[in-house]
């Protein structure tokens, strides 16, 4: 292990998505210097798209030769290869999103294509972390850039205070997180995640419990603040109101679920041996993050911030799939993070184009009428608000489905019940958006809509499909995502 | 090409097609009332094939919908969900015509959810896979949340809210239940899971069944609904569009007393004998209750809304006696409840249309103005209270016959219901239509040839189902006897599987609840 051995090609291949976007995102930074105009701008951007979707790509080759990198700081697996395309994914429809908004608010730069990109490298090697270091610094590299994107519009107060949050806490939540791998190494005296399950499960174990404990104890108060979980979730609120609303998008997809990746690989592997001491702690904080994150939408009464709880919310139903702890409860959490893309990306874009410039319409009842002015996006945006119910033939119902399922195949049948009826309480609060929408005369938003711009149109077409298809033909996508959940957990052994 | 899955997809299919259309198409309306129409006389199709053998599963159709999980497109019509599903596609049409002239407004919308409505009813009424029922079960909800808060009166947004909000409460209980089965029996589907249970490949322990039972039984109670479940209904029918509340009457209640049927008796008739006599006794209460609050009503809609769940509550109380007559008289008056109530709901709406009102106060004398719409209102009152030779009559007096076969005194506490329905509803009557017509009312006009059309429609099965129950009745009651013997079966398998705790060779239920208990210890 101590003999350096260059890497070889098949490594380099199965890096090969960062690759590009590094130096997609570095050319791009060049490039700024040298362009002025801002259909030349605009270019910029439809090349940061090229480049992702060539990062798709590299994707997926790098999957057909799947295999660890990097003396086993990455795995490039069919989980680690599903992440990677998503946040990919969620980083395309935010951009293509995002071209009209900037243009709207006179801020069309090379940089912040950049630094989608430079935030996509982070996600994906978070998706393919095999060892704590790389997962600090993949979500570093990841949080960075979204701590600049959340405050891109310098003159606008509200970017500048979601920034400066987001950044102060996340740095918070980083400094836990890095605490706990310290611990990890000094006990164990390896940050490799495999290593970490071997001498925990070893039955030779003389390692200290309550020691392995709390390391792992402060990694889970860094992996919940990432992912917006109770009780560390008052940041997201905050920021995704005040952050521009394709970064929204952006943040409330992308970086979480890279982290809801990383999150569960290092749980269900790495402290797989020690699951009784943790299960209970995430079955409180699943809870707690359903109720918190569903009563305090109840009272929101701006889109985005509702939103923002209701992603909040999502983040617990999904911790329900990490406290089944097993096969089908991380295949139903990479389901769920699948259709929560697809209907969040698709709900972003509806309020960019309606929000108008400097976000001056994103309170609930500036909806009012949309469904009289635009039928079309008005009943698109309804698949998106019934898929974040969870009304069948939707992606979303299929995901919650999916959770609760393996929530009861792990017997986990009060926080199957709580999670449920929390399910309910929800459908309250999405209504008031679909009642402003189809129940009431249009007000100054909807009167003064501008046509929906071609970027917009796409990103809000293809992502309400992808939540039909998600939930009426779920088998394609279920039959990877519980193969991909079993080559992870089965590599690990009995 | 299977006639069931053309019934099913074609008011699907026309969804589509009138949400493509324009804005204001002059097509949308005969679009709409050509596939009501058409989807009726196709679900007629079904009919021969279920009369030959109601007992089991006809017209079936089972595909591999979702093969991960073993989820199966299964959709099949026994003598039960057959007359549930003709009663839909009639009434749908009904439904269509007469939102031709009652709604005014974006009708292209209003049709087209009309259309969706039906096939999640249609779905509801045939899924015989757990997962496609739940599907179905939402499906409906949608449209008609969009129908009331859409068209409905000045508080219809919060009428839709509320009525969403309960029926989707349940609902997401009774989803939990169906995973928790589908987990244990490793199967979503119905004829699976019942021949487990039979088979005992498939347990349950007591507690469990109760509980699953429970869960089934809060989605349906609230749809039905049963008291005290019931107060998002008067306000729903209240503030609904006339089509709307025509068909959430009508048909959507049906959902949940068919739920019931198929599901809480087919898949857990122990806990359901368990709990007979607490549902019996809300379903009593219910009865009364509702006729009770019906006559002090100042409002039409509110008096047939509060009628509903008095006639709602016999249906319960019939299926809950276990007895062949309570149960057959329990589904014959699912399907004439719907078009007896079906029938005054579309006269209502005639009249709210031409008064712009509601109240009983606002009218009086409208029988010397308009005597041919007196006379078929008067003839659905009639029926509504359960006149022999009408619809109803048939099923109350069934429904009690089978409650006087178990135990006496509740045929006795629900015939009170009968005796109360002929005072609101002929008190309504009498302020309404008799008397001097005043002011506005003098001017009201009679029903014209288009309003006599869905009137027609409702009139004929509303006295053959009084006259000429043989149609009805053979297959409902081969179906019914099929879960009826059933869930006898089941109980005596029980029993007989541990003689040494049955005290003295006794059947006492306490001896019952012991096999039970020991099963569960084992």
């Amino acid at each position: 292990m101590n003999e350096i051995n260059p890497p070889q090609a098949a490594e380099y291949l199965r890096f090969l998505p960062e690759i590009i976007l590094i130096v997609a995102g570095a050319l791009l930074m060049v490039l700024e210097g040298v362009t002025t105009t801002p259909a030349q701008k605009r270019r910029l951007g439809y090349f940061a798209l090229a480049a992702i979707a060539a990062a798709m790509l590299g994707g997926v080759a790098a999957n057909n030769n799947s295999g660890q990198a990097f003396h086993r700081m990455l795995t490039v697996d069919g989980y680690g290869t599903f992440f990677r395309e998503l946040v990919l994914g969620v980083g395309f429809f935010c951009l293509l999103s995002s071209f009209e908004y900037l243009r709207r608010e006179g801020a069309e730069t090379g940089e912040f294509y950049a630094l989608v990109l430079f935030s996509l490298v982070g996600q994906c090697i978070l998706a393919t972390a095999n060892d704590l270091l790389m997962v600090f610094i993949g979500l570093e590299v990841s949080s960075i850039a979204s701590y600049i994107l959340a405050g891109f519009l310098r003159g606008d107060r509200r970017n500048n205070e979601s920034a400066l949050k987001y950044f102060l806490l996340g740095s918070f939540a980083t400094a836990f997180l890095l605490y706990g791998m310290a611990w990890i190494y000094g006990i164990l005296g390896s940050t490799n995640i495999d290593d970490i399950h071997n001498v925990l499960s070893g039955t030779d174990r003389i390692v200290p419990l309550p020691l392995i404990g709390m390391a792992a104890a402060l990694t889970f108060v860094g992996f919940a603040f990432k992912v917006s979980a109770a009780p560390f979730q008052s940041w997201a609120p905050d920021v995704y109101q005040g952050a521009p609303a394709p970064v929204s998008a952006f943040l409330s997809a992308g970086p979480k679920a890279a982290a809801f990746a990383v999150f569960f690989r290092v749980f269900m592997t790495g402290f797989g041996p020690i699951n009784g001491r943790w299960v209970p702690l995430v079955w409180a904080c699943a809870l707690l993050t359903m109720i918190i994150g569903n009563f305090a939408a109840l009272a929101q009464t701006n889109v985005k911030r509702l939103l923002a709880y209701s992603s909040i919310a999502h983040a617990g139903y999904i911790l329900v799939a990490l406290t089944a702890d097993s096969q089908v409860g991380m295949a139903a959490m990479m389901f769920y993070l699948a259709s929560y893309g697809l209907m969040n990306v698709g709900v972003f874009a509806v309020i960019n184009h309606v929000a108008n410039r400097h976000e001056k319409f994103v309170h609930i009842s500036d909806f009012a009428g949309l469904g009289k002015r635009e039928p079309a996006t008005a009943a698109l945006l309804t698949v998106f608000v019934l898929s974040l119910i969870g009304v069948p033939l939707t992606g979303g119902f299929f995901a919650k489905f999916y959770v609760f399922r393996a929530a009861l195949d792990s017997h986990l049948i009060w926080l199957t019940v709580l999670g449920l009826l929390n399910s309910a309480v929800a459908a309250y609060y999405y209504l008031k958006i679909l009642a402003a929408v189809y129940m009431q005369e249009p007000g100054e938003a909807t009167s003064t809509l501008q046509p929906l711009e071609p970027g917009l149109r796409l990103t809000i077409w293809a992502t309400a499909l992808g939540t039909l298809l998600l939930g009426i033909f779920p088998s394609a996508l279920i039959g990877f995502v519980s193969n991909s959940a079993a080559t992870v957990l089965g590599k690990l052994g009995p | 090409m299977s006639i069931l899955l053309l019934t099913l997809f074609l008011p699907l299919a026309g969804f589509f097609v009138l949400l493509l259309l324009p804005r204001n198409s002059p097509l949308a309306s005969p679009l709409a009332r050509g596939i009501a129409i058409l989807t009726a006389v196709l679900s007629w199709g079904l009919i021969a094939p279920a009369l030959q053998s109601p007992a089991t599963y006809t017209s079936s159709i089972d595909i591999l919908w979702i093969s991960s999980l073993g989820i199966h497109f299964h959709l099949g019509v026994d003598g039960i969900s057959l007359w549930l599903v003709v009663l839909t596609t009639l009434l749908m049409v009904v439904g269509v015509w007469i939102s031709d002239s009652l709604i005014l407004e974006r009708k292209k919308s209003f049709l087209a959810l009309l259309l969706l409505f039906e096939f999640g009813l249609i779905g509801v009424f045939t899924a015989l896979d757990l997962f496609v029922f739940y599907v179905f079960w939402e499906v409906a909800l949608i449209p008609m949340y969009l129908m009331v808060g859409g068209w409905g009166g000045p508080r219809r947004v919060h009428a839709a809210v509320k009525f969403f909000l309960f029926t989707f409460l349940g609902s997401v209980m009774m989803l939990g239940a169906i995973i928790y089965i589908a987990a244990q029996a490793e199967s979503f589907d119905y004829r699976q899971i019942i021949a487990g249970l039979s088979s005992g490949t498939l347990r349950f322990s007591s507690n469990e069944q109760l509980f699953l039972f429970l869960a089934f039984l809060l989605a349906f109670a609230i749809k039905i609904p049963i008291f005290p479940l019931h107060t998002w209904q008067p306000f729903a029918y209240e503030q609904a569009p006339a089509p709307a509340t025509f068909l959430l009457a009508a048909v959507m209640s049906k959902m949940g007393t068919y739920g019931l049927v198929r599901f809480c008796m087919g898949l857990f008739p122990n806990a359901a004998h368990r709990c007979a006599d607490w549902i019996i006794v809300l379903a009593i209460t219910g009865i009364v209750y509702g006729a009770c609050i019906a006559i002090v009503q100042s409002n039409i809609k509110r008096l047939i809304a509060y009628s509903s769940i008095s006639h709602l509550g016999f249906i319960v109380l019939g299926l809950f006696t276990f007895d062949q007559r309570g149960a057959d008289g329990a589904v014959y008056q699912m399907v004439a409840h719907g078009v007896s109530t079906g029938a005054l709901f579309v006269l209502a709406g005639y009249l709210e249309r031409r008064r712009g009102s509601m109240e009983i106060g606002d009218f009086g004398g409208i029988a010397t103005v308009a005597p041919s719409l007196s006379s078929v209102f008067l003839i659905a009152t009639l029926a509504s209270i359960g006149l022999p030779a009408l619809c109803n009559f048939v099923g109350e007096f069934l429904v009690l016959q089978g409650a006087a076969n178990v135990h006496f005194w509740w045929a006795v506490y629900a015939a009170t219901g009968v005796i109360l329905s002929a005072i609101y509803m002929l008190w309504m009557y009498q302020r309404t239509f008799y008397g001097k017509a005043q002011g506005v009312n003098e001017s009201l006009t009679d029903l014209t040839p288009s309003e006599w059309a869905p009137v027609l429609v409702l009139l004929v099965p509303l006295v053959w189902m009084g006259v000429y129950t043989q149609t009805f009745l053979p297959a409902i009651s081969s179906a019914n006897a099929q879960w009826i013997s059933q869930s006898q079966a089941r109980d005596e398998v029980q029993v007989k599987l541990y003689p040494a705790l049955r005290p003295n060779g006794g059947l006492a239920p306490a001896s019952i609840s012991a096999a039970l208990a020991g099963r569960v210890a084992k």
